[in-house]
């Protein structure tokens, strides 16, 4: 029985978030705490030749001016700089020489007794450089593509499959063929909390330190292995995170300086950067894509050819699964994807939001759309016509798959039937309609993750692992997970997470903390509960001395014979019983890996679109949009139903309005604040409607639920793109869809 | 930001005086955009004159049949008063397609007419624009000019380049309206005719208006003719709120017997300042309300229309928006 897991329970941070009891990471105070305000490069490629910063430290207040000038020695060695997220290269070391490797590097810290004079002494700080030409565009340089390198990172992000069949040929004799050229441009997470790390200088010289990332021990690491200090004498906290959609998987270039500034001052230093500055590191990678479809005049999908080429910086290859996805959702037998890297002078991108997943669907899932149109079948009929129920990239069968009721459940409640195929056909006035779907999918992914669970002497269950929260809902989660685990009523339980001192789990990203954390959750209190179990047929007179474990249920704070419900013994008597001590438990979970392996593991979506577009203007509105999601075990239906809903919302954001625009002239991006980088208003968010699909998955994981993270917003920008055309007539093929490529 | 003093003035002389004494001075108003501008340092007043405690909040009826709207009156207040709603509801519209709820709650009147142009390398110390530092150059000719000027541009002299818009909506009805703008002075009152407030970039870019150093802006008066009857806003852009203006266009018709007997049309996010052509306006007159000649004017308007790039798209879209609008104003189709 489970009181908690499948219900709407409510978010356990929400009242702390609502009402400014949560703290982030620049809220935390120290007595001696100094300020530190970044300088940000002003050129793309070239050298620092002079950083004059006599004004700024003649002001009273002023302690120090940080740069590659005066930088302590640090680690040697590339390795020394690797986070658990670093691709393949050769990490970017801020001030580690006068080299500025991309605009907006930064190239000093300030440091002063408050913040508003280390920014003012930073705008008195004049630096000169040496300009060299930089190289930003990507559609420039395309020639210049080359394979990414591999290495670690490659594991969870493996190449495209090698060809299958003979593509060329079978293409050239397709009966309906379509290619097109798929492009869009960098973008940045931008969450509403800012990166900042504050370190608190503790008197034993150890380190306590606050950092926004979607890791602690990830940042623990870094610190460590840059700064030559022992594990034990680096703390990081993180208890909640204001967004991090990727951003906050490797540690960012604040984390440094502050550990730095810090070290060298014997002080406690904060350091946060502006909006503006949330634009100087990792980014959605710009993307060049290429889909060629060909299909047999009754529309059976024969030949795919996909290849992208994603940018990266001059020193580490960022990789993302673009294009493999179409050998796992369409049974074509001539199948050629390519994934290739164009090195540019920017900042290594970074994993954001469904990173290479929303990329690829946005162009595949056009071109499939397009597809439909020329073999003139309708786009639902297309897809449940070349439905596979295997992964053909791996050839294996899918551990599950309800994506074809999700085609029937979301068409009926979007009221699919009604449409009219013809595009331009659904007008009103001067509003053009126009219906438009497309299919999502994403990996479910298993982590090995760690989980303490203890009942405290006052019969408290108290939950721990050193994960995050983002803003994913994993507080909530965790305790249901816990609570149902043990028995226990959910006011009583309380799950912590963001703190190094907790066991390990891995960084949040990838849509696999339900699955990983919970997991270990399980775990944690399924051993705790064994525990208790033994000491409960220990105690005197114990009604449980020659019963055996499958014969018990936790339930309502006790253990109870399942045979009789009437003989229990409650968990407080049970630790009463441990000498005054808590009883407590921590256990790894391990994916079953040989099971696991025998399948592929996917959740899908199958995404509803309407769009009104004014047929003078250009300009597009999303007035609906159903998403219906085959997910597995859906934990709790409201922070499920909010993940989707945000995935949607950011779909609607990458389809019309989203883009770093970066001006080559200056190698820089130009609309870096939020007034100017245009994400969805109030305004812009119409009607969004969201179905779970029953299914059930026994092999992804102990729990039998899929990450929803990246599900939501993987298939948004294709089925807005489609609803344009059977509005407009005309096929968009650069995203996003702003109103003059519509006029 | 710099470190800067602070007064707070309880009458206007003071307040004039204020920026006569000192040198780099500035009035502070909402503060909606001066805060930006100091953050980024575009701006590094040395010296912040709050004006808030003045009493220039007032709304009130003038000789003429006119109405005074204070200069530190909200955009917010302004918008939703039911004088204004009632006798100038094209302004009313304007107001509310700007910014945000909380912007206009915080927003004054005043402080709208001297809201700086929002192109990027303006307020991008890294790159070059001849509005924040002359002679450095214009980042934006040559670049990201996707919210740039497509009328009355200064683009022959490097030095002397801008492309740059005045991105109100306020002042774009206000324009319409033919509004008067009152200043206070170091050398006493003034009027300025709206359509002599802001200037075009010429060869002094960095100038936005034709305010002289030390005027204080005590009101905006609104003449007698409201256009209640007959009158259209339609702002465009890249979002349905919180975003300016790619085109905006203000009309104000008077109509008799199915003929136009006046016309206003004023446009926005396409010049350095509010963009009126009486000539254009003027083939309107005792003409049918029909959209072939809804198109001849839009031409006329558009006459010159240069794009750069990026921003090319907004000759086209400006037509059509004029023609729209004019048929909104004259109900030949709901408003939108
Ligand atoms: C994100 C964002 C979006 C926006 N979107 C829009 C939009 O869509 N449409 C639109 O029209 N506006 C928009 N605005 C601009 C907003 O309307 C202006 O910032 C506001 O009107 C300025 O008024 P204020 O009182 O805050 O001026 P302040 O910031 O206080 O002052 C601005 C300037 O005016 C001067 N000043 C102020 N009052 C006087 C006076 N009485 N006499 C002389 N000088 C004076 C100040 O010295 C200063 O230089 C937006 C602003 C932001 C930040
Ligand atoms: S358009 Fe004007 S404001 Fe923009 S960069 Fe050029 S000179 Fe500066």
């Amino acid at each position: 029985m489970t009181p908690y897991i499948g219900k709407p329970i409510n978010r356990v941070d929400g009242v702390a978030k609502v009402t400014g009891k949560a703290k982030y990471a620049a809220e935390y105070k120290a007595a001696d705490l100094a300020h530190g305000w970044v300088i940000s490069s002003s050129i793309a490629k070239g050298k620092v030749t002079r950083i004059d910063a006599e004004a700024a430290l003649q002001l009273p207040g002023v302690i120090q001016v940080f740069s590659h000038e005066n930088r302590p020695s640090l680690a040697w060695f590339d390795m020394s700089y690797k986070d658990q997220d670093a691709p393949p290269g050769s990490p970017f070391r801020p001030l580690r020489d006068a080299t500025v490797k991309y605009s907006g590097q930064p190239v000093a810290l300030v440091v002063a007794e408050t913040l508003e004079l280390a920014r003012y002494a930073a705008s008195l700080i004049r630096i000169e450089y040496e300009e060299e030409e930089h190289e930003t565009a990507l559609e420039h340089n395309l020639h210049r593509a080359r394979e990414p390198k591999s290495g670690v990172a490659t594991l969870l992000k493996p190449p495209p499959p090698k060809p299958r069949g003979d593509f060329e040929k079978d293409f050239r004799a397709a009966a309906v063929q379509v290619s097109g050229t798929y492009v869009h441009s960098a973008e940045h997470h931008n969450p509403m909390e800012m990166f900042a790390t504050t370190v608190v200088y503790e008197k034993n010289n150890k380190l306590t330190i606050y950092d926004k990332t979607q890791g602690a021990p990830n940042s623990q690491l870094y610190v460590s292995q840059v700064f030559g200090i022992p594990f034990k004498d680096v703390r990081v906290i993180s208890p909640y995170v204001g967004g991090g959609f990727g951003a906050g998987l490797r540690p960012q270039y604040q984390l440094f300086l502050a550990v730095l500034a810090a070290r060298e001052l014997k002080r406690s230093i904060r350091v946060s950067l502006t909006r503006q500055q949330m634009f100087t590191f990792g980014h959605r990678p710009a993307c060049v894509q290429q889909v060629s479809l060909g299909a047999s005049a009754e529309g059976k999908l024969e030949a795919i050819r996909h290849d992208a080429v994603g940018e990266t910086s001059q020193f580490e290859d960022y990789t993302e699964i673009v294009v493999n996805w179409a050998g796992m959702l369409y049974p074509a037998q001539n199948v050629t994807l390519t994934y290739n890297l164009v090195p540019l002078d920017v900042y290594t991108p970074i994993d954001m939001r469904a990173p290479g997943g929303v990329t690829g669907l946005s162009a595949l899932e056009c071109a499939i759309d397009e597809l439909a149109y020329k073999a003139g079948l309708d786009p639902v009929e297309f897809r449940l016509k070349n439905y596979t129920e295997r992964d053909m990239n791996e050839d294996l069968p899918y551990s599950s798959k309800e994506l074809r009721e999700c085609f029937r459940q979301g068409a009926e409640r979007f009221g699919w039937a009604n449409r009219t195929p013809e595009p331009r056909s659904m007008r009103n006035g001067h509003t053009l309609v126009g219906w438009g779907m497309a299919t999502g999918i994403w990996e479910s992914m298993h982590m090995p993750a760690r989980a303490e669970a203890v009942l405290t002497v006052n019969g408290k269950l108290r939950v721990s692992s050193a994960t995050a929260d983002i803003g994913t809902g994993t507080y909530t989660i965790m305790t249901q997970i816990a609570a149902d685990t043990l028995g226990m009523p959910i006011e009583d339980v309380i799950f912590r997470l963001g703190d190094t001192d907790m066991p390990l789990a891995p960084i949040q990203g990838g849509s696999w903390t339900a699955a990983t954390v919970g997991s270990a959750v399980k775990v944690a209190c399924e051993d705790l509960g064994k525990k208790l179990f033994k000491m409960a047929q220990k105690m005197k007179q114990s009604p449980f001395a020659d019963v055996k474990l499958d014969e018990i249920v936790f339930e309502n704070a006790h253990i109870r014979l399942k045979a009789d419900p009437s003989v229990a013994v409650s968990l407080l008597d049970i630790v009463g019983t441990n000498g005054g001590r808590a009883v407590s438990e921590t256990s790894t979970s391990l994916p079953n890996m040989l099971e696991q392996r025998k399948y592929a593991r996917a959740v899908h979506s199958a995404v509803f679109v309407e769009v009104e577009v004014d047929e003078d203007f250009g300009t597009v509105r999303v007035t609906r949009a159903v998403t219906a999601v085959a997910g597995g075990r859906i934990l709790n239906p409201k922070t499920a139903r909010s993940q989707i809903i945000g995935g949607m919302v950011w779909g609607i954001s990458k389809g019309l309005e989203e883009e770093s625009v970066m001006d080559h002239q200056f190698g820089r991006f130009m609309n870096h604040s939020l007034a100017e980088y245009h994400v969805p208003v109030n305004a812009d968010i119409q009607d969004l409607d969201v179905i779970f699909v029953e299914e059930t998955d026994t092999i992804v994981n102990p729990l039998g639920v899929k990450g929803l993270g990246e599900i939501g917003i993987v298939g948004m920008p294709a089925a807005i793109a489609n609803a344009v055309f059977h509005a407009t007539g005309k096929r968009i093929r650069s995203l996003p869809i702003t109103l003059d490529k519509l006029l | 930001m710099n470190s800067f003093s602070y007064a707070r003035p309880s009458d206007i002389s003071m307040a004039v005086g204020e920026l006569v004494t000192h040198e780099g001075a500035k009035f502070i108003a909402g503060g909606t955009n001066l805060l930006d501008l100091m953050k980024e340092n575009v701006e590094q007043p040395n010296r912040l004159v709050d004006i808030n405690r003045l009493e220039l909040s007032a709304i009130e009826d003038i000789e003429d049949g006119g109405l005074r709207l204070g200069a530190l009156l909200t955009n917010a207040d302004t918008a939703y008063h039911p004088v204004v709603e009632s006798r100038y509801p094209l302004l009313s519209r304007a107001i509310l397609a700007g910014a945000s709820a909380q912007l206009r709650n915080m927003a004054t009147n005043g402080g709208n007419l001297f809201q700086r142009t929002r192109c990027y390398y303006f307020y991008d110390l890294a790159t070059p624009c001849n509005k924040r530092e002359p002679g450095s150059g214009c980042g934006a000719l040559n670049g990201y000019n996707r919210i740039h000027a497509i009328l009355g541009t200064s683009d022959q002299q490097p030095e002397t380049t801008c492309i740059a818009t005045h991105p109100s909506d306020l002042c774009v009805a206000l324009s319409a309206l033919d509004a008067v703008v009152r200043v206070t002075g170091p050398k006493g009152e003034r009027t300025i005719p709206f359509a002599d407030f802001h200037r075009l970039p010429g060869d002094e870019p960095w100038r936005d208006n034709t305010i002289q150093s030390g005027e204080l802006v005590t009101a905006i008066d609104l003449p007698a003719k409201g256009f209640s009857d007959y009158y259209a806003y339609i702002k465009i852009r890249d979002r349905q709120s919180y975003a300016f203006a790619l085109v905006s266009v203000a009309v104000g018709l008077e109509i008799e017997d199915n003929r136009i007997t006046d016309a206003r049309i004023a446009l926005g996010g396409v010049a350095h300042k509010p963009w009126r052509k009486p000539e254009a306006e003027a083939m309107l007159v005792g003409q049918m309300l029909s959209e072939a000649n809804f198109l001849s004017v839009a031409e006329a308007l558009l006459a010159g229309a240069k794009g750069y790039g990026h921003n090319t798209f907004k000759i086209e879209l400006a037509k059509r928006a004029i023609v729209r609008a004019l048929k909104q104003a004259a109900k030949l189709e709901p408003a939108s």
